[in-house]
């Protein structure tokens, strides 16, 4: 039951990937294509811990932080650079 | 037993999934940029705390081990999801909004867009 459950997660979020790049191909400003990557990152943690949660692991927690972290920094620094044109003052 | 988890961890698997999908899918249903901001940050945030749940549950129920990853996780992303919802409407208000297309704050001071913080004309 929980392997059904588990297939059924993994093409729920696969399905919302496609979605989230759809949207960084032909978003209409660059505001929408930093969304869609912050999206595609959250996506990203989730198909990660429910790998984890397939393989009966506990490696990809640490690899889902660290993949959280990267996402934020990313999202903050490139919204910072079309803001301020300058990441760093 | 045993059943019982395994019911209780496919819910959740599958409530976040369903979750996650409705904030990929709001993402290109919703029309303006700006509507557009609610779907992912809200649903897929709430969707990714129900794959964390689901999994501290299984590691709790199945494996036996109780492990506090999943909520260092959560509060990550908790904390992270409005600073970033922030961060991307203020980039399409500075890129695409002129001074008088915004209403008024109703305060001493404008949008910080175009203002600077109260205190800072004085440091420099």
């Amino acid at each position: 039951m929980i392997t059904a459950a588990l297939v059924f997660a993994f093409g729920c979020y696969g399905l919302g990937l496609l979605f989230n790049l759809w949207r960084i191909v032909n978003g209409p400003n660059s505001a929408d294509r930093i969304l869609a990557l912050d999206t595609m990152v959250i996506n990203i943690i989730a198909l990660l811990i429910l790998y984890g949660i397939l393989r009966g692991t506990a490696v990809y927690y640490e690899v889902s932080m660290l993949v959280a972290m990267v996402g934020f920094v990313s999202t903050v620094a490139y919204s910072r650079f079309l803001l301020r044109g300058d990441v760093i003052e | 037993m045993t059943l019982f988890a395994e019911i209780l961890i496919a819910f959740f698997l599958v409530v976040s999934g369903i979750f996650g999908l409705v904030g990929s899918f709001g993402l290109i249903k919703l029309g303006e940029t700006m509507q557009r901001l609610h779907a992912p940050t809200k649903a897929t945030t709430v969707g990714v705390g129900g794959v964390l749940i689901a999994s501290m549950l299984y590691f709790l129920l199945i494996e036996g081990n109780l492990s506090f990853h999943e909520l260092l996780i959560t509060l990550f992303l908790f904390l992270t999801a409005p600073i970033t919802a922030n961060f991307v409407a203020k980039t399409y208000v500075a890129r695409h909004l002129k001074r008088h297309d915004l209403p008024e704050t109703g305060r001493a001071h404008g949008w910080s867009i175009y203002d600077d913080p109260p205190g800072r004309s004085e440091d420099e």
